[in-house]
C-alpha cells in the first residue's frame, strides 16, 4: 500500500496535521518528565483504539459530503446490548459479537435509505437516530451491566507486548479496521464512488456510477464501525452503560476534520484521521499531565481546532471560488448541507 | 364543506389537532392527568408540570423558529443554555445566608450577554465565514459544553439568592411564573418580527435568498441577527432552568434540548427548507413535546424512553415534509384509484 | 459522405409537454465523420431533441435509428452504451478527482481485486494523447482549466465504444487559443471517422468548425445545409424565421420616440458606464443612458446581454471600469447599493431570481420598496394595499386578491409583479432582462407599452428582449451585442431588423 506522500497537495492537510502531532507530542515531551516514552506513545492507540474505529466510517460518510451524528450512541447501545447478551441472556461472544455488529449495520441501512431515497438531510435523520439508540439503551437496562464474560475479560487484559511496551488487543482491531478503511478508500470502486459523490453528486449519475447504493452502504458502514467501537469499548471498560459515548460523534468529526477532511465532502483521507484522532489523543493527554487544567478544556481545545480547521477549509475554498470568477453566495439550507 | 376546508388549512389547525388528540388520550387513559390542586396559592397537576417543565424548550423553539425560517439550524442551543446557567450561578452563588456575591440583575444581565455573543459568533460563521449552518453550530455545541464546565470549574455550582428561585420555581396568579416569561419573549419576538417588515424579510430570505438579495434586502445581516437572538432565547432559557434548580450543572444542563426545540419548530408548521413561520405553532409544538414527555412519565416509563419516541416522530415529521415520500403515498392511492 | 448512409436518422420526432409542443414533426441526420451543428433560438427544440437522442425524455412519436437499427434508449446511461455520449457545457466531471479517475471511473482496471492505478494513469495518458494532450493525470482535474476539464470529459466518452459524439455548448468559457486547441481535436476525430454533434450559440464558430448544419425553429425542422452553401445572413433569417423582404418596419416609430425623448424636461445622463467589464462574462464596454432613453439591448442567444446587465446590477462585480450615476462615480458592489442608487433589475429567471412563491403578491410587490425603506420604516398595511392595488391597476396584473400567493399567477402577471415592485421603488433607471418571454401576446403588449410610458415619465430603461421586433418597438437606440460582447450601437435610421441582423452578421 503506497501513501501518496510526493506532496500531492491533496495530501498537505494531513501532513499539517501530522505536524501538529508530532509539535504537541514533542511540546509535552519538553515540559514533562515521563511524557516522552513509547508506551505513552502507544497509549495513545489504546486509550483511542475504539474512537479510531468510529473515524473510519465516520471519515468516509464526510467524505461522501454527508454526516453520522449517531455514532456514539449506537456505540452506548452496542455495549449495551453485548452486556446483556452476555450477562442476562448467557449467549456466547460468538453469537452476541455478529448479532450486535448486524445491530448497527441494519440502523445505518435504515438511517441510509430514508436519506438517500426520501432526500431527507443526513443530519436530522442521523440526529433523530442518536435519540433514537441512546433511548433503546434504556430501555435494555437503567443501570450498568458488568462484563464478567472470560472472553471479553481475556479481551480486556491481555497484553500483546512490544518491547518493553504493551498494547491491547483492541488496538491490533482498530489497526486492522484502519488498514481495511486505507484499502476501501484507495483500492476498490466502492472508495472511489464514495469520493465521487462528495465532488459532485450530479456528476457522479451522470458518469453512471451506483450511487444510490454507495450511499445507502456508506451508512450502513458507519453503523458497523459504531456497533464495533462499542464492542471494543465494552473491552475497555467491561460493562454496559447507556451513559457512554455521549458527545462521542462530535469528537469523531472533530478528528476526521482535523486529519483533513473537508466537511463539504470530496476530499480527505482516512491515514489523515488517525493523526486527527492522535492530536485529540495528546491534548487529552497533555491536559492531564499539566494536572491543574480543568479535563473539560479538552472539548474548547477540540472546538477550536475544528473551527480552525473549518476556517481555513472555507477561505480556501472562497478563494478558488473568486478566482474563478463566481460570484458569493449564503450560506444554503441544511437541506442542501452535508447530504 | 368549505368552512372544513377553510379550518384545515390554517397552518395552525394541525399542530393543535395533534395536541388535542394527545390530552384527549390522556383523559382517557391516564388517570387524573387533568386534576388540578390548590396549594398555597399555587395550581398543582400534571397539565402544570407540562407548562413548566416546557418553558425552557418553549424559549428556545422561539428563537429557532426565526433561524430555521432562514434555511438554517441551531444545534448549539443546548450548550448555550448550559454557558448561560453557569455564567449566572457562579455570579450569583452565595452563602446560606442567602447573599448573593454580585446583583442578581447584574448576574442574569451577564449570562444574557454571554449567550448572545455565542449567537453572534454562529451568526458570524454562517453569515460572514459562509459555513453550513450545521456545521457552525456544531463548533459550539462541542466547545460549548467544555466552556460551561470551565465556567464552573467542572463542579455543580449552587446558589442561594431567594429572589432568583422565582424565574423557575416562581407562581404569579397560580401559574408557573415561567410561562409569563415565554408569553413576554413570545410577544416581544411576534412584534419585533409582524409589526417591522423584519418577520417579512426573514420569511423572503428562507423562500428565495437569491431573489432576496436582488431585492434588495441585506441577507447577510438578517442571517447574522436571528442566530444572534437564537443565542439570546437560549441565554434566557439557561436562567430559567438554573432557577429550577438552583443550581447549574455544566454537564447535564440543556442536554438534548436542541432536540426538543427542533422538534418543537417543525411540528409547529416551521418547514426544515425555511420561508414561512409560525412563532405560536412552535409553541403548540413544544406543548405537544412535553406532553408527549409526561404522557410518557405518567405511565411509569422512564424517561430515557421517550427519546425513542421522540425519533419515531422525528422520523415521520421528516417524511412528511418530504416531497418524494408524499408523492410515493400519493401514487399509492392513485393506483388504487385507477383499479378500483 | 453523402452517399454513405447515415450513422443517426431521427425521422418525425414530437415531443410535447403540458402546454407546448417542444418538437413537430422534426427530422435530423447525423454522418460518421462529419462535424454537424445544430442552431437555433429560444424555444427553437435543440435541447430537447438532443435530450430525446440521448435518453432523457422519451419521444411521443417518430423513429430513431442508429447505424440503420431502431433504437430507443431510455437513459443516458442507455445512450451510453449504445455509443451516443454527450459533453456538456458544465463538463459533468468530479473536479475533486483526479484526471485519469474522470476518465476511468466506474470502468477501472482490476488487479487482485483492487484498483490497478499504475495501469489506469498509463491508459488515460494514452487517451489523452489522441487528443494531442499531455499532461500529469495524477493531479486533480481541478488544477485545470475548463479548456483541459473538456478534454479529459471527452476522453471519458471516447474511451468506450463511441459512435456519437455530441457536444453541448463546449466553448461559452473558453479563449481564443482554447478554442482554436479544442477545434483541432474535433477535426482529428473527425478525421477520424466519429459523428460529431455540435451545439452552440456562436456563430462564427459554427462557420469555423460545421460541415453541414440543421435549423430548428419553434420546435420544427426549418431545414438541413452544408455550411459553405449558407451564408450567415441566410442562416440569421431562417432561424428567426423571416424573410429579408419583410422587413419593412418603418424608422418613422423611433424618429418619435427620440423626438419625444430629447424634448424631456430633465434630459440629462442618468447612467453613463465606462469600459465595465469581467473576464469570462462580458468584454468590456460602454453606454450612456438617459431620461427618457430605452436602450435596446438587441443579440442573438447568449451574446452577453445578461451579463451586462447583471454587472450593472452590482450582481457580478466587474474586474475593470466603472459606473457614474447622475454624473457622480457610484460603487455598485452588490443588488442593494443599485438599489439604493436608483437602479431597479427585472430578472430573466422569474421563479429562482425574483418571485417568492409563497408570499402574496402584494407583500412581493413592496418588498424591494420595504427593503430600501429599512426594517423599522414599515409601510402600514392600508400603504402595502394602496401602492399594491394602484400598481395591480396600472399593469392589469389580474388576480382576485392582492392578498393571494404569488405562486398561484401565470407567468405573465408574475412578470408583471416584478415589475411592479421596482416601479414602487421609483427608480431612475430600470433595466428590464426579457419582460415578455413566456407571455402571452395581449400581456406582451400592454408591458411594451408600459414600458414607454415609463420613458415617457423621465426613467431611463433598458430592454432586453431576444425579439428583435419588440427591441424595435420600444427603444429609441439599440445596443448590439455578439459573442459576450458589445458591437455596435445603432440610432435613428439605422434601427431597423435587417441592420441588427447585418450588424450580427458582420458587415452588410
Amino acid at each position: 500500500m503506497k501513501t501518496r506522500l510526493s506532496i500531492d497537495p491533496r495530501n498537505l492537510p494531513s501532513l499539517v496535521t501530522l505536524a501538529l502531532f508530532i509539535l504537541m507530542f514533542g511540546l509535552g515531551s519538553v515540559s514533562f518528565t515521563g511524557f516522552f516514552s513509547l508506551q505513552n506513545f502507544l497509549d495513545l492507540f489504546i486509550d483511542n483504539s475504539y474512537l479510531i474505529i468510529i473515524a473510519v466510517g465516520m471519515t468516509l460518510v464526510i467524505i461522501s459530503g454527508g454526516i453520522d451524528l449517531s455514532v456514539g450512541s449506537m456505540l452506548a447501545l452496542s455495549g449495551m446490548v453485548s452486556a446483556s447478551l452476555l450477562e442476562k441472556a448467557h449467549w456466547s461472544p460468538i453469537l452476541v459479537i455478529p448479532v450486535v455488529l448486524l445491530m448497527g449495520v441494519a440502523m445505518g441501512f435504515f438511517m441510509g435509505y430514508l436519506i438517500q431515497k426520501f432526500n431527507v438531510p443526513p443530519f436530522i435523520v442521523t440526529l433523530a437516530g442518536l435519540y433514537f439508540a441512546r433511548g433503546l439503551c434504556y430501555v435494555v437496562s437503567l443501570f450498568t451491566i458488568a462484563v464478567n464474560n472470560p472472553f471479553w475479560q481475556a479481551a480486556a487484559h491481555a497484553q500483546i507486548k512490544i518491547g518493553n511496551s504493551f498494547i491491547s488487543p483492541s488496538v491490533v482491531i482498530a489497526i486492522v479496521v484502519l488498514l481495511a478503511g486505507m484499502f476501501v478508500s484507495r483500492y476498490t470502486k466502492f472508495g472511489r464512488t464514495v469520493y465521487a459523490i462528495g465532488g459532485n453528486e450530479q456528476s457522479a449519475i451522470l458518469m453512471g456510477l451506483p450511487v444510490a447504493r454507495t450511499k445507502i452502504l456508506l451508512y450502513g458502514l458507519s453503523g458497523f464501525c459504531a456497533a464495533l467501537a462499542g464492542i471494543v469499548f465494552s473491552f475497555y471498560t467491561l460493562s454496559g452503560y447507556a451513559l457512554n459515548g455521549q458527545g462521542m460523534e462530535l469528537d469523531t468529526i472533530a478528528t476526521v476534520v482535523i486529519g483533513g477532511t473537508l466537511l463539504t465532502g470530496g476530499v480527505g483521507s482516512i491515514l489523515g484521521t488517525l493523526f486527527g484522532v492522535l492530536v485529540f489523543g495528546t491534548i487529552q493527554v497533555l491536559i492531564m499531565f499539566q494536572g491543574t487544567l480543568n479535563s473539560w478544556w479538552t472539548r474548547i481545545a477540540i472546538g477550536f481546532l475544528v473551527f480552525v480547521f473549518c476556517l481555513l477549509q472555507r477561505l480556501f475554498e472562497s478563494s478558488r471560488k473568486k478566482a474563478k470568477g463566481q460570484e458569493n453566495k449564503i450560506a444554503e439550507s441544511p437541506a442542501a448541507t452535508a447530504s | 364543506m368549505a368552512w372544513w376546508r377553510s379550518l384545515t388549512s390554517k397552518k395552525l389547525f394541525w399542530p393543535l389537532f395533534a395536541l388535542v388528540i394527545l390530552l384527549v388520550f390522556n383523559l382517557f387513559f391516564t388517570p387524573h392527568f387533568f386534576r388540578l390542586e390548590m396549594k398555597e396559592g399555587h395550581l398543582y397537576g400534571n397539565v402544570i408540570d407540562i407548562l413548566k417543565n416546557g418553558a425552557p424548550i418553549m424559549l428556545l423553539a422561539i428563537g429557532l423558529t426565526l433561524v430555521i425560517a432562514t434555511k438554517g439550524i441551531d444545534i448549539s442551543v443546548g450548550s448555550v443554555v448550559a454557558i448561560s446557567a453557569g455564567v449566572v450561578a457562579m455570579l450569583i452563588g452565595g452563602d446560606l445566608q442567602g447573599i448573593p456575591k454580585h446583583p442578581i440583575w447584574l448576574a442574569m444581565c451577564a449570562a444574557i450577554l454571554v449567550a448572545v455573543v455565542a449567537g453572534m459568533w454562529n451568526g458570524m460563521l454562517v453569515s460572514r465565514i459562509g459555513m453550513q449552518p450545521i456545521i457552525a453550530t456544531l463548533i459550539l455545541f462541542v466547545a460549548g459544553r467544555g466552556i460551561a464546565m470551565v465556567t464552573t470549574n467542572a463542579m455543580v455550582v449552587w446558589l442561594y439568592a431567594k429572589p432568583f428561585a422565582l424565574l423557575g420555581q416562581g407562581y404569579l396568579f397560580g401559574l408557573p411564573f415561567s410561562i409569563y416569561i415565554v408569553l413576554f419573549i413570545l410577544l416581544l419576538t411576534a412584534l419585533a418580527t409582524r409589526k417591522t417588515a423584519l418577520g417579512l424579510f426573514i420569511e423572503a430570505v428562507g423562500i428565495n435568498p437569491t431573489a432576496a438579495r436582488f431585492a434588495g434586502i441585506s441577507a447577510k445581516n438578517i442571517i447574522f441577527a436571528v442566530y444572534a437572538f437564537s443565542g439570546f432565547c437560549a441565554g434566557i432559557s439557561g436562567l430559567v432552568v438554573c432557577s429550577t434548580v438552583m443550581s447549574a450543572d455544566g454537564n447535564n444542563a440543556g442536554l438534548g434540548y436542541e432536540m426538543d426545540a427542533i422538534l418543537a419548530v417543525v411540528i409547529g408548521g416551521t418547514s426544515m427548507n425555511g420561508g414561512k413561520f409560525y412563532l405560536v405553532g412552535s409553541i403548540v409544538g413544544a406543548l405537544i413535546v412535553q406532553t408527549l414527555t409526561t404522557t410518557i412519565y405518567a405511565f411509569g416509563v422512564p424517561p430515557e424512553i421517550s427519546k425513542v419516541v421522540k425519533a419515531l416522530v422525528v422520523w415521520a415529521v421528516c417524511l412528511l415534509q418530504s416531497s418524494s415520500f408524499r408523492s410515493m403515498i400519493a401514487g399509492v392511492f392513485g393506483k388504487k384509484e385507477l383499479s378500483a | 459522405m453523402s452517399d454513405k448512409a447515415p450513422i443517426i436518422e431521427m425521422k418525425k420526432i414530437n415531443k410535447s409537454f403540458p402546454g407546448v409542443k417542444a418538437l413537430s414533426d422534426v427530422d435530423f441526420r447525423l454522418f460518421k465523420g462529419e462535424v454537424h451543428a445544430l442552431m437555433g433560438q429560444n424555444g427553437a427544440g435543440k435541447s430537447t431533441l438532443v435530450k430525446v437522442l440521448t435518453g432523457v425524455y422519451k419521444q411521443d412519436s417518430g423513429e430513431i435509428k442508429l447505424g440503420g437499427k431502431p433504437i430507443r434508449p431510455d437513459s443516458p446511461l442507455a445512450a451510453q452504451r449504445m455509443g451516443i455520449n454527450t459533453v456538456f457545457q458544465e463538463v459533468n466531471l468530479c473536479l475533486n478527482l483526479s484526471v485519469a479517475e474522470n476518465i476511468f471511473i466506474g470502468k477501472e482496471p482490476i488487479r487482485f481485486g483492487s484498483i490497478d492505478w499504475k495501469t489506469m494513469n498509463r491508459k488515460a495518458e494514452e487517451v489523452l494523447s489522441r487528443l494531442n494532450v499531455s499532461i500529469d493525470v495524477t493531479r486533480t482535474l481541478s488544477s485545470y482549466s475548463i479548456a483541459i476539464q473538456q478534454m479529459v470529459a471527452i476522453a471519458r466518452v471516447l474511451d468506450s465504444s463511441a459512435k456519437v459524439l455530441i457536444l453541448d455548448e463546449p466553448t461559452s468559457s473558453l479563449d481564443e487559443n482554447e478554442v482554436e486547441q479544442l477545434f483541432k481535436v474535433i477535426r482529428k476525430l473527425r478525421d477520424e471517422g466519429l459523428a460529431i454533434l455540435f451545439i452552440t450559440h456562436f456563430l462564427d464558430q459554427t462557420y469555423q468548425i460545421s460541415d453541414r448544419i440543421t435549423v430548428l425553429k419553434n420546435g420544427s425542422f426549418v431545414g438541413e445545409y452544408e455550411i459553405d452553401k449558407l451564408p450567415k445572413l441566410d442562416l440569421i433569417t431562417k432561424m428567426l424565421g423571416k424573410e429579408l423582404s419583410d422587413f419593412s418596419y418603418s424608422t418613422k416609430n423611433d424618429g418619435e420616440k427620440d423626438a419625444a425623448a430629447k424634448a424631456l424636461k430633465d434630459r440629462g445622463v442618468v447612467l453613463r458606464v465606462k469600459e465595465l467589464g469581467l473576464k469570462s462574462s462580458i468584454a468590456p464596454f460602454s453606454l450612456d443612458l438617459e431620461a427618457g432613453d430605452v436602450l435596446g439591448l438587441a443579440g442573438l442567444l447568449g451574446s452577453g446581454r445578461t451579463e451586462m446587465a447583471r454587472l450593472i446590477f452590482g450582481i457580478d462585480n466587474a474586474d475593470e471600469g466603472e459606473i457614474e450615476i447622475k454624473g457622480k462615480k457610484a460603487d455598485i458592489a452588490s443588488p442593494r447599493k443599485a438599489m439604493m442608487a436608483g437602479i431597479g433589475f427585472c430578472s430573466e429567471d422569474r421563479k429562482n431570481e425574483g418571485i417568492f412563491a409563497e408570499l402574496t403578491i402584494r407583500e412581493n410587490i413592496i418588498l424591494a420598496l420595504q427593503a430600501r425603506n429599512g426594517m423599522f420604516k414599515t409601510l402600514s398595511a392600508k400603504k402595502q394595499q394602496t401602492i399594491a392595488d394602484e400598481l395591480i391597476k396600472s399593469l392589469g396584473i389580474k388576480t382576485p386578491s392582492a392578498n393571494n400567493e404569488a405562486r398561484q399567477l401565470s407567468g405573465g402577471n408574475q412578470q408583471k409583479v416584478m415589475l411592479a415592485r421596482w416601479l414602487a421603488t421609483k427608480p431612475i433607471i430600470l433595466i428590464l432582462d426579457e419582460p415578455t418571454r413566456g407571455i402571452d401576446v395581449g400581456a406582451k403588449l400592454e408591458i411594451m407599452e408600459q414600458v414607454l410610458n415609463l420613458s415617457k415619465a423621465g426613467l431611463g430603461v433598458i430592454f432586453i428582449s431576444s425579439e428583435f421586433e419588440e427591441v424595435l418597438r420600444c427603444s429609441n437606440k439599440i445596443a448590439v451585442l455578439k459573442d459576450k460582447a458589445k458591437i455596435a450601437e445603432l440610432h435613428g435610421e439605422e434601427m431597423t431588423e435587417s441592420g441588427i441582423m447585418h450588424t450580427i452578421a458582420g458587415g452588410k
